[in-house]
């Protein structure tokens, strides 16, 4: 994709590249039939991904005794360590190829997107590389998702002192 | 039959994302970012509960999940004072964001790009 906007190649149009070219404009106009197949795929991947975490979830409580707070808190735990795990392997980068938001809908996403670019900008060192990048992309989940539950609880205070 | 809710709503979820990521130019960052408002929006109006009730995991496991968490204990800690108010959103959410922030630093830290898959 980027190849198309290099300068080079649009004052050398040598007749490969132009044919690349009219293959991409045409593709604009070809629907795309990915669109249900894409839906179905997440649809299944993301409801076995929920469907397995209340079997864990069910097993916290039943095997382990847990409360059910936390074994819904253990088991949001696990799935952001597995998924970080995996991001660091370089195995949910083809998993979510596949899958789609299947994975990144779910809190897996989430821990995806935070791991993804730390790692990918390491050599700006530890500081500034991994820990900053660490929320360019949950930075912003973080902050329109606590900002709201700040002005939900001062609503809901105000609510309650009338 | 809860197995299957789970399934199907967390699946439903899922699917509203892909359709936000495909039909429109919303990059995924965009997509998570409105899902996890929309969660907490709905909780605020006590919309997104009755969903947990009948999915369990299937709500709360996809973002707006993750917002209905937030917004969830900002709701209930209004009840006991501003403080509990102001704190009460990320005391729930407090396990999930810890792991995915210390977890995920150490994991970056082991961890080296890969160029090719």
């Amino acid at each position: 994709m980027g190849k198309m906007n290099d300068k080079s190649s649009i004052n050398g149009l040598d007749k490969k590249q132009v044919a690349q070219a009219y293959e991409k404009y045409a593709d604009q106009f070809t629907p795309k039939p990915k669109y249900f197949f894409n839906s179905f795929k997440a649809f299944v991947i993301g409801g076995l991904l929920c469907t397995g975490s209340l079997w864990l979830e069910n097993w916290f409580i039943n095997s382990i005794g847990l409360s059910e707070k936390s074994a819904s808190a253990y088991v949001v735990i696990l799935l952001v360590m597995t998924a970080q795990l995996l991001t660091g392997l370089g195995c949910f980068d083809t998993i979510g190829k596949f899958a789609g938001a299947g994975v990144i809908v779910p809190i897996t996403g989430f821990a995806n997107s935070m791991v993804a670019p730390a790692i990918e900008y390491k050599k700006e060192g530890i500081v500034l590389g991994v820990g900053a990048k660490l929320f360019s992309l949950a930075g912003p989940v973080l902050v329109s998702g606590i900002t709201l539950s700040m002005i939900i609880g001062f609503i809901y205070w105000i609510i309650g002192l009338l | 039959m809860e197995y299957l809710y789970a399934f199907l709503i967390g699946g439903a979820i899922c699917v509203i994302g892909q359709i936000l990521m495909d039909a429109t130019k919303l990059t995924a960052p965009r997509v998570l970012v409105i899902l996890v408002i929309a969660g907490a929006l709905l909780q605020a109006f006590n919309l997104y509960e009755p969903l947990v009730e009948i999915a369990a995991t299937g709500a709360r496991v996809p973002l707006p999940g993750f917002g209905y968490n937030l917004a969830k204990g900002a709701m209930e800690g209004a009840q006991q004072g501003l403080l509990s108010a102001i704190t009460g959103g990320v005391k729930a959410a407090a396990g999930g964001i810890t792991i995915a922030i210390g977890w995920g630093y150490l994991i970056a830290i082991i961890f080296n790009p890969r160029s090719v898959r």
